[in-house]
């Protein structure tokens, strides 16, 4: 075992922890440890775009920004931090630019913008021109640039390093309120040689990403099994709002893979078997470029009434053949490419199979906005900071917006930089990790290892299936008592499985089987408190629609969930949510 | 309830067994090889036409063989993590269909080479990030930033637009035959690294930059195989842009 001493260590290295990471490595001595290589990250899938109002086509204000965000939202967002995720944009979008970020660009060479859902003028009137953007491979270039950044400051990585533990001083759900809980650091397992490490750190940042992979279908990598949420719930930590999960409409049919919205923004049309364009009826003034929860939720009630298309009618059409292929060509490359390799469609001349894709964990570890994660709902833990999707500002509220993620990792994954490393300086001396921190990595790896050759017992790919099977079916864009009553008892049943598992690989190094098995653990947790978070909520808003409950009930439920795992299963509490200018209104496109 | 669409989604697609030939090496030994020996395995799959070659290796990693080793993440092509040797040539196994592969005969699968072997399909990536670290791949100007953006007509921006798709998943650099022999080489990746800014009007670094590719270890050293455009899963003109840069070098201009 080997144990490194930092000022901040940064957990992920995607785009939040690298932007957090240029802050930080400024100011302070910081480590970035990912279980990855920071370039391998899934901020380098996202694609159409970044929101900011830099009104650099047709005239936008941050103002209109915040009030689609809310909106979008369904009224759960904290209009404190939409505004300043909302006001940083246009610096977040310009320190990108003067990194490098090769943006497309205007015919007088500034920043080009692009239309996306849910983003309009003057509240609403008509789609707006607000995503800065590079071809369909935004987030791919924001990854690169960053990754340069942090090559350019010399930040320090270790790479492949699989963190598996937080320590803090004292269990937070025994201190009592208002009284001081902060981190000591992380446990890490190196996964080319199987070494445990212990890295003590005043602050540490969380920036580990989604969740995807408790759904079947869905636009995550294999390796977004909610980690860093994971970790919290362990360290006695609540997450907020996991019911909101977004489904993007548009994910490869089948296969999930995500295509882009800016295929709506750029002029494509989603039609059902019937070639309608079904979004007319559904949102009539913005039509396609409604909000996500909407034209998903469209999208699969076409299906559920008989307008699906295909031979088995269970997915709709996203139409591009009415645009130019060079316009194509030009704006959405990658996109048009997958069609290809992994349909055989030509999207020129043939319209792409789509359905909604699980995309996005509007929900999280909760946080001020400052980035410092709140261990109940008003007490902070003194050196613990979380940014991007695996936190909860809560900017996003029941449906994220396209194009608010790129800017939310950005936005707040500097301003957890910031704020990490100043409490890390101003500290004197670190709390130091207890003798016995990494005990409990040591066991977990020990009891798994030690089932290797077991008989009869089950495998990681198999329990892994089922939950994602039962996802699917239970937990998706339609849900009600009785198919969330059915995923709470699979869970739970999985989950005594889940202690019997064994694996198959002996050795330390590289060892994945390990690896996996550790995350499927992530996994059942996290889909275990979406789901009780799913079943109590008695309304439907953004991202999370009951059958049996359509309308959206603001006076039983205008609160945040805030779930925490104890001994007896999942608890739940509420959160109040902030609202500034904008009081809840029926939400119409 | 929701409605669950069944892979493949489009059209009836065939199913098949699928015999892997994988290359195989294990740093701490097994009971039948020792530590650091190669050996070639064979494991057969039921897969379907569509499937690409990576859920072909996720199911025997998930039901036969815990202990193959591979990376992987995004599983579209974006992340650059499963570069490897398919049937001979450097490929993307989330790329690889196995249609696209005459399923009817074995399909090889080797690490790529030239970088050290950590595990089965797992090598060591250090050396390879290292090149492109070696090249400055960030921007460089001078003097003070503009308040807005700096501007860049779309003709500017469009030439180096090829070499922004890069994704480090070293296909390229490991299927060039001077890198497999020539240790000191940078090798493609890292050349196309210094394209996408030495072409770039917002950079200032170009001749830094060129100074280091015209190095013993840099673009000289190209034979223009063409086998890296070939291997490259984006598509990416690699030996061109190679060839733009030599040409920056002898020319003088940028």
């Amino acid at each position: 075992m080997t144990h490194h001493e930092y000022d901040v260590v940064i957990v992920g290295a995607g785009g939040a922890g690298m932007r957090a990471a240029l802050e930080s490595s400024q100011r302070a001595r910081t480590a970035v440890l990912t279980k990855l290589y920071p370039t391998r990250s899934h901020t380098g899938a996202a694609q159409g775009g970044m929101a900011a109002a830099l009104a650099n086509v047709e005239d936008d204000s941050a103002e209109w920004h915040v009030f689609d965000t809310v909106k979008g939202g369904d009224y759960l967002v904290d209009q404190d931090a939409a505004e300043i995720l909302c006001h940083e944009a246009i610096d977040a979008v310009l320190d990108l630019e003067k990194m490098g970020l090769p943006f497309n660009r205007t015919p007088e060479g500034k920043v080009d913008q692009r239309r996306f859902g849910g983003h309009t003028r003057d509240h609403g009137q008509a789609p707006v021109r607000r995503s800065c953007y590079s071809a369909d491979r935004t987030g791919h270039m924001i990854l690169q640039t960053l990754y340069q950044q942090c090559i350019k400051q010399e930040v320090e990585f270790f790479n492949e390093y699989y963190v598996l533990d937080l320590v803090l001083d004292k269990d937070p759900q025994a201190a009592a309120d208002g009284e001081d809980v902060a981190v000591t650091g992380v446990v890490a397992l190196e996964l080319s040689t199987g070494e445990i490490h212990t890295f003590g750190a005043k602050s540490v940042i969380f920036a580990t990403g989604g969740a995807g992979k408790i759904f079947k279908t869905t636009s995550n990598a294999h390796t977004l099994t909610g980690d860093g949420m994971g970790i919290a719930l362990n360290a006695g930590l609540p997450l907020e709002d996991m019911e909101f999960f977004q489904f993007h409409p548009t994910g490869l049919a089948g296969l999930g893979i995500l295509l882009s919205e800016a295929a709506r923004g750029e002029g494509g049309i989603l039609r059902n078997s019937e070639g309608e364009r079904f979004m007319e009826r559904y949102a009539p003034t913005i039509k396609d470029l409604a909000p996500r929860d909407m034209v998903a939720r469209a999208m699969a009630n076409e299906v559920r009434e008989g307008r699906g298309a295909g031979p088995h009618k269970d997915y709709v059409l996203l139409d591009l053949t009415h645009l130019e292929p060079a316009h194509i060509d030009e704006k959405l490359p990658d996109i048009t490419e997958f069609a290809r390799t992994y349909l055989g469609v030509e999207p020129y001349t043939e319209p792409v199979p789509v359905y909604p894709t699980a995309h996005y964990a509007m929900g999280g570890i909760p946080t001020t906005v400052q980035g410092e994660v709140l261990r109940n709902n008003t007490d902070t833990v003194k050196g613990l900071y979380a940014a991007g999707e695996v936190a909860c500002v809560s900017v996003h509220g029941a449906n994220r917006l396209g194009t608010n993620s790129l800017l939310d990792i950005n936005v707040f994954g500097r301003r957890a930089g910031i704020a990490a490393a100043e409490y890390a300086v101003a500290l004197e001396a670190a709390p130091g990790l207890r003798d016995d921190a990494a005990a409990r990595v040591e066991g977990i790896v020990t009891r798994l290892l030690a089932t290797v050759g077991e008989a009869g017992t089950e495998r990681v790919a198999d329990v892994r299936k089922a939950l994602q099977e039962t996802m699917d079916r239970n937990v998706q864009v339609f849900r009600d008592a009785s198919s969330l009553e059915e995923a709470a008892g699979a869970i739970a049943e999985l989950k005594e499985r889940y202690k019997g598992i064994a694996i198959h690989d002996r050795g330390r190094r590289f060892n994945t089987d390990l690896l996996e098995a550790i995350e499927l653990g992530f996994l059942l947790e996290i889909a275990e408190v979406v789901t009780a978070g799913a079943l109590a909520r008695e309304e439907s808003r953004g991202g999370h629609y009951r059958e049996d409950f359509p309308t959206r009930d603001d006076e039983a439920f205008m609160h945040h969930t805030m779930a925490y795992t104890t001994q007896d299963g999942v608890r739940l509490d509420k959160k109040p949510v902030v609202i500034t200018k904008y009081q809840p209104m029926e939400r119409k496109y | 309830m929701t409605a669950v669409a069944e892979s493949p989604a489009v059209g009836e697609v065939t199913a098949l067994t699928v015999t892997l030939k994988i290359l195989r090496t294990n740093p701490e030994g097994t009971a039948d090889h020792a530590a650091g020996e190669s050996y070639w395995e064979e494991f057969q799959v039921e897969a379907h036409a569509t499937d690409r070659v990576l859920d072909a290796l996720h199911k025997v990693k998930w039901d036969q063989d815990g202990s193959l080793s591979f990376r992987r993440s995004c599983a579209h092509g974006v992340c650059g993590s499963d570069a490897m040797r398919i049937n001979g040539r450097n490929r993307l196994a989330c790329k690889t269909l196995l249609k696209d592969l005459n399923p009817a005969r074995p399909i090889t699968v080797e690490p790529i080479k030239g970088l050290p072997v950590e595990k089965d399909l797992i090598v060591d990536m250090e050396p390879f990030f290292a090149s492109y670290r070696e090249i400055m791949p960030f921007l460089m100007t001078t003097g003070t930033a503009p308040e807005r953006e700096r501007l860049q007509s779309p003709e500017d921006r469009a030439r180096f637009d090829d070499t922004t798709k890069c994704i480090m998943c070293a296909a390229c650099t490991t299927s060039c035959p001077v890198f497999w022999t020539d240790g000191q080489y940078f090798g493609p990746q890292a050349i196309v690294g210094a394209h996408r800014f030495i072409f770039d009007s917002r950079d200032e670094g170009q001749w830094d930059r060129l100074e280091i590719l015209n190095d013993k270890a840099g673009v000289w050293k190209c034979r223009t195989a063409f086998n890296c455009t070939e291997a490259c899963p984006r598509g990416i003109e690699v030996t061109k842009a190679i060839s733009e840069v030599k040409k920056a070098l002898t020319s003088g201009d940028v």
